[in-house]
């Protein structure tokens, strides 16, 4: 099962086993991994599962596509950066083993 | 985790209560900690009731707020199918429905809200449905077979959304609303408006400013609406979503202050300091409009379960939000922040024929208090941030599409 690392934003790392098919954001709710609200379930409708993907991994998470529902939320999302992305729209795969994300300051 | 001997019980066992017992444990809180569900299922979450649910995407897995295993794991005491049927409060104990009492150092009263019934005639008809729970969303579920014919009591989300599932499957749908307008106790006249021309192109008939007189049958079972023109709308099945009202008994029973819900602080606490109530049974102040208010949706549960653990544990209070809400039917995402209270004025920015706006609504001074936006994530987003700074904007410069929201928003 993938492994993913959730870095809060305090520095405190949790290690979890995500099953492949969920969804990151998923990862750190069953887990519950703090730092990850997800109000809205996975909707992709309240940019509240914002996590920066770590550099090394951006290339094969990759960036949401232009004028995606995802690209409109994380632009006025707290805090963000070129490495964003909602992690109810980044599915598990076996490809995302040893994955790194980590939290912004605030969800709100 | 045993040294510590406190111990809290959380009454109500839904996405507030759920969440409270997780956030608590995240926040460091290592005492016992007992959720106390009536359902048979652990906490889940609600709103794909009406939507993915219905329409057959959704899955009992993909339902949970948490896998079942997380309970013991996090050393969560999940207790389901009872329900809190009495609070002590000198005593600090609940008696519960299976005939046990506990004793709690912190209560948090997650109750929730039940549907509000009519007490019409033929009310007791088999067939005679509404939708909060599971179990609820099942048996509608078994209704919706292609050719059925569904009424819908109540032109607000739960009935919209139920619609458009409906429709989806086949079923013939007709929505009754007492009111001019759908949605009129929670969207202005643009919105309400163009939902209905949507709902109608769909195939679905709508019926505003129709009183709903008895509900009629045949042997037994629900065969029609009877409205108070006289018309009879046959249905094999009706659901009734005509809001729904707080679950606060146990809380008047003990004589905690109760006015359309429990009141409570920003910290979730009613007035005993050992109980806090969160979730939709509750009354909460909201700064950003001065005001108490009841509020429904997910974000509340989670805002003041946060509210509720930081509290307990010691931790800073979380950081105060902007109420919003969200509804989708067929491929509309409709997302609401804020609340338009005090607002004389309305500024539309996009295109309404298009299916793709947002209503900002203003008050005389033009500070935005509300967003209401139509497939427009950015108006969303950016009414969100510009609400919750108390930012003044003028119509005309809302409505103009050559200013982008991120320069409205800054």
């Amino acid at each position: 099962m993938p492994r993913i690392t959730y870095i809060e934003h305090n520095g405190t790392a949790h290690a979890v086993d995500v099953p492949v098919g969920k969804s990151v954001m998923q990862g750190a709710v069953e887990n519950n991994v703090p730092g990850i609200d997800a109000d809205c379930g996975g909707e992709c409708a309240c940019a509240t599962c914002h996590v920066y993907v770590d550099a090394v991994w951006l290339g094969i998470v990759g960036l949401p596509p232009t004028g995606s529902q995802e690209a409109s939320m994380l632009s006025f999302a707290a805090v963000t950066q070129p490495d964003s992305r909602l992690s109810c729209q980044i599915p598990v795969t076996n490809a995302l083993d040893g994955l790194v994300v980590r939290m912004p300051e605030g969800q709100h | 985790m045993n040294q510590d001997s406190r111990h809290i019980a959380i009454a109500g066992a839904g996405h507030a209560g759920g969440s409270a017992a997780a956030m608590l444990r995240q926040l460091g809180w290592t005492g016992a900690i007992t959720l106390i569900g009536e359902e048979p299922l652990p906490p889940y979450q609600r709103p794909p009731l009406s939507k993915a649910w219905l329409t057959g995407e959704a899955t009992a897995e993909s339902l949970a707020l948490r896998p079942a295993k997380f309970y013991p794991g996090a050393t969560i005491d999940l207790r389901l199918g009872i329900r809190v049927i009495g609070i002590d409060r000198a005593a600090k104990t609940v008696a519960l429905s299976d005939g046990e009492t506990l004793s709690y150092d912190y209560l948090i009263l997650a109750l929730g809200a039940r549907a509000r019934r009519l007490p019409l005639p033929g009310a007791e008809l088999e067939g005679m449905l509404e939708l909060r729970s599971a179990t609820d969303a099942d048996r509608l579920k078994s209704a919706l077979h292609p050719g059925a014919r569904l009424a819908v009591i109540g032109g607000g989300y739960i009935g919209l959304e139920a619609a458009a599932s409906a429709r989806k499957l086949g079923v013939e749908v007709t929505v009754i609303e007492r009111e001019s307008r759908v949605l009129a106790r929670v969207a202005c006249p643009i919105l309400s408006e163009f939902f209905q021309t949507f709902h109608r192109a769909q195939g679905a008939a709508i019926e505003v400013g129709a009183e709903v007189a008895a509900f009629e049958g045949l042997d037994g079972k629900i065969a029609g609406v009877r409205l108070g023109d006289g018309r009879l709308i046959p249905c094999n099945a009706a659901l009734i979503g005509v809001g729904a009202v707080a679950n606060d008994e146990l809380a008047r029973e003990t004589g905690l202050t109760c006015h359309n819900g429990i009141a409570v602080d920003l910290a979730a606490r009613t007035d005993d300091e050992a109980i806090f109530a969160i979730g939709d049974c509750t009354s909460r102040p909201l700064p950003l409009y001065d005001r108490m208010c009841r509020l429904e949706s997910v974000p509340n549960a989670l805002e003041q379960a946060k509210q509720a653990a930081a509290q307990i544990c010691g931790k800073p209070p979380p950081t105060p939000e902007v109420p919003w809400f969200w509804s989708d039917q067929y491929d509309l995402r409709l997302q609401i922040v804020g609340l338009p209270f005090d607002t004389t004025e309305i500024a539309l920015r996009g295109d309404v024929a298009a299916g793709k706006f947002a209503l900002f609504h203003l008050t005389g001074e033009g500070t935005v208090q509300a967003v209401e936006a139509v497939n427009s994530a950015p108006e969303f987003m950016g009414g969100r941030r510009i609400i919750a700074r108390r930012k003044r904007l003028t119509r005309a410069r809302i409505e103009d599409m050559s200013v982008s929201m991120q320069e409205l928003a800054s």
